[in-house]
């Protein structure tokens, strides 16, 4: 496309962008009101499944079906990355180089905060319908946490506790186990992922039913599909030479 | 008061976006954008989301700019 061309598209794009952003702006309730159709609604729900975090109870319970579909998103990503980024044509892994040296304090400092780490990311899965947090999030902490090891200069060490397969096995699992609550919740309570187990009283561990199961599913299959995800840039990035790179079309 | 932090939050924001759109190194970008999901989570805590800012912090901040870093890494080795 010419310069000329991309300038046409640019004006013509902003330019409607400009005139919805006015609309749009012009309809919002001012900032800070103390107005929320959505908000009375969604708490009252929260309140009647005995969920504090109203949040999770709309991720997990009111909306449990579009966590679902975010959930296939992050499978299908994770599945495109692996197939991308396998070894083809002349790629080859190379065996780990010793590798540079690192301030002892890093490596100290890693050590230090991984059990922290993974402490936090099992804490905030765990309590994702009482305080805020939940399933996403501390399979994010989790994942990354695990990656401390890789800060801490020993690529060989995180390998090791990084058996692939296992993870690989568990983002798929925890995908399927999300579609078994929803059909659970279908047999029992006559709705897809209807919330159907004992809903317990408030600000207990074990309360507002489907939710923290949800999270703990969730968890695993954030946790893991991070780690598979990420695990293919680390590949390419160390472990694997050859193959197309710069300059070259293949 | 929370009105004042929301502002200077924003403000924070948009300077670090800004950064980060004129910063033309992916390596150096990459670093700028895990400090803009760093203040982009500060705004989201102001605005009394702090689940939002959860993720924010985890992927904005940690799991999006190692990704762009080991990508660089990969191109710039080359095919050796």
């Amino acid at each position: 496309m010419s310069g000329r061309a991309r300038l046409v598209v640019f004006v013509l794009g902003a330019a409607g962008l400009a005139v919805a952003f006015v609309f749009a702006l012009g309809g919002m309730p001012p900032f800070g009101g103390s107005e929320h159709p959505y908000r009375d609604l969604a708490v009252a729900a929260a309140l009647r499944h005995v969920t504090p975090n109203v949040v999770s109870s709309v991720n997990f319970d009111q909306r449990a079906l579009d966590t679902l579909g975010e959930e296939t998103i992050l499978l299908g990503s994770v599945i495109g990355a692996a197939a991308l980024l396998r070894l083809v044509g002349h790629e080859k892994e190379r065996p780990e180089r010793a590798g540079g040296r690192l301030p002892d304090a890093i490596g100290l400092g890693c050590y230090l905060l991984l059990p922290v780490t993974l402490l936090i990311g099992l804490d905030v899965v765990a309590h994702g319908h009482l305080t805020p947090g939940g399933g996403f999030q501390g399979g994010v902490v989790l994942a990354t946490g695990l990656h401390l090891l890789y800060l801490a200069g020993r690529y060989r060490s995180l390998e090791r506790l990084r058996p692939l397969a296992w993870y690989e096995f568990g983002e798929g699992a925890s995908a399927t186990a999300f579609v078994g609550v929803g059909l659970a919740g279908l047999a029992a309570g006559g709705s897809f992922l209807a919330n159907v187990l004992p809903l317990g009283s408030f600000r207990e561990l074990l309360s507002a039913g489907t939710v923290p199961v949800l999270n703990i599913v969730v968890g695993c299959a954030v946790a893991t599909g991070a780690v598979v995800l990420l695990a293919q840039f680390l590949e390419q990035a160390i472990r694997i030479t050859g193959g197309a790179g710069p300059g070259s079309s293949g | 008061m929370s009105d004042a932090l929301a502002v200077v939050a924003l403000t924070l924001v948009g300077v670090a976006g800004t950064a980060v759109a004129w910063t033309f190194d992916p390596a150096r970008q990459a670093v700028l954008s895990s400090v803009f999901g760093v203040l982009l989570a500060v705004l989201f805590t102001v605005l009394q989301a702090p689940d939002v800012a959860l993720s924010q912090i985890g992927v904005g901040a940690a799991l999006v700019p190692l990704m762009v870093v080991l990508t660089v890494r990969r191109i710039r080795r080359g095919p050796r």
